[in-house]
């Protein structure tokens, strides 16, 4: 009983940041995947360069870089900040390609059409572009939001209490390894379960826009 | 010798070196770990297109349970469980063990895509010549269903290599584990973590303009 008292607590911490981590995630990502997808390079150029170096070193090495490098330069974090910071700053180029890849589903001639009829570049955007593009990101996002669930487990290694750590731990005092990680394996698996569950609902509140395309 | 500063430029040429040794251990458990993958993802991605019902959820189970899963915590699963069950390995087979299994899963749905995109007709095409089933799948099917998933495959392969500093964890002296050292022993964490971090950075940009060769090349066999 204590066991499973002590491992949810870890679910809890793991379910925070995992939480901060995805809204801090798509905030960054909505900006980036527009300026990625931007005519004038010198958006472009940053945008490009900031997915490409997130996305080429591991999510491992940046918090570690920012756990531990950062306090020598004088920057001091909280290592809870520390771990959604550096998951959020890591989704975020990842998810800025899935912002792209919906914004680029739309058909370029919705955009002229839009234009021609005498909509401001945002207009479009705000309601021809997204309109659309939301039908195609829905399902791809909620796969990268399961993938930063489990990439929260890398947190432990920075010291921080979440279900990894605490099962980790748990074991090292008691050497029960099978229930220990057994128990772990299936609150994440049930917890992945329930970002999936999320997902399929929003894309069948999102997605009915798709029959309205095709039929048009 | 006395590192000074925020960062040292004879202190980082000087663990050079040690962490380009260690590199050669990242790229080793990643290409072990991706062949692996590559062989435990076709009978998965079989077994979950199988015609018998119990194999086709069993094996559909296995592969939505590992990909829904953390990877540390099944490495430390398989770590801490193996011994126990009376298998004792070293370290590097553990993570390359369980890197495996988790990216065979992955490569195991880009199989399936790859099988599906394989039309009927080619099968039918296949029966009607007098082929096996097991030389229809393997000569005919099997050689048009891996060419358009390579780029998936490829992308993995990227992924999995940028997975291999968590092997730190169960102390595989990988590059991460190498700065930690470095960094436990100097009390100086900058240049060994950013080293690190930078060579991951070459070793990824290499790798990504490597696969985009196979993939023109694999185009040729459309």
């Amino acid at each position: 009983m204590d066991l499973v008292t002590l491992l949810l607590g870890g679910a809890a911490v793991t379910a925070k940041i995992a939480a901060g981590a995805a809204v801090l995630a798509l905030l960054l990502a909505l900006p980036l995947g527009l300026g990625r997808s931007s005519r004038s390079a010198a958006i472009r150029v940053p945008c490009v360069a900031y997915i490409e170096f997130f996305r080429g070193t591991s999510l491992v090495v940046q918090l570690f870089w920012l756990y531990f490098v950062l306090p020598q330069l004088g920057i001091r974090m909280e290592a809870m900040t520390v771990a959604i910071l550096g998951i959020a700053l890591n989704y975020g180029a990842y998810g800025a390609e899935v912002v792209r890849g919906a914004l680029q589903s739309v058909p370029q001639g919705q955009v002229m059409a839009a234009r021609a009829l005498g909509l401001s570049p945002w207009g479009v955007l705000r309601h021809v572009v997204a309109p659309q593009a939301m039908t195609i990101f829905v399902r791809p996002w909620g796969n990268l939001m399961i993938q930063l669930l489990k990439a929260t487990s890398l947190v432990s290694l920075i010291t921080i209490a979440d279900l990894t750590y605490r099962a980790y731990q748990m074991h090292q005092l008691t050497m029960r390894t099978v229930p220990i990680f057994g128990a772990v394996l299936v609150i994440y698996f049930v917890m992945a379960q329930c970002i999936a569950l999320a997902t399929t609902l929003a894309d069948r509140r999102f997605g009915r826009w798709r029959h309205v395309r095709a039929q048009a | 010798m006395n590192p000074t500063g925020v960062w040292d430029w004879a202190f980082a040429w000087s663990i050079l070196p040690q962490l380009l040794h260690a590199g050669v251990y990242t790229v080793i458990a990643t290409v072990l770990s991706f062949v692996g993958a590559l062989l435990i993802g076709l009978p998965l991605a079989l077994g979950r297109d199988a015609a018998h019902r119990p194999l086709r959820l069993v094996t559909g189970a296995v592969v939505e349970g590992v990909r829904s899963t953390p990877i540390l915590v099944q490495v430390y699963f398989l770590y801490f469980v193996l011994p126990q069950a009376g298998i004792v390995l070293p370290a590097l087979a553990v993570g390359v063990l369980a890197l495996s299994v988790h990216y065979g899963t992955y490569v195991s749905e880009a199989y399936r895509a790859g099988i599906a995109s394989v039309t009927q007709g080619q099968r039918d095409a296949a029966a009607a010549l007098g082929l096996s089933p097991r030389a229809t799948f393997f000569s005919v099917v099997l050689p048009q269903a891996i060419p358009p998933v390579v780029p998936a495959l490829g992308n993995y392969l990227i992924a999995l290599f940028k997975e291999t500093p968590l092997l730190s964890a169960i102390a595989i002296v990988e590059l991460l584990q190498t700065a930690k050292i470095i960094g436990s022993e100097t009390f100086r964490y900058n240049e060994p973590i950013t080293l690190v971090g930078l060579i991951l950075l070459a070793l990824s940009l290499v790798s990504a303009a490597l696969i985009r060769r196979v993939e023109r090349w694999s185009y040729r066999w459309r």
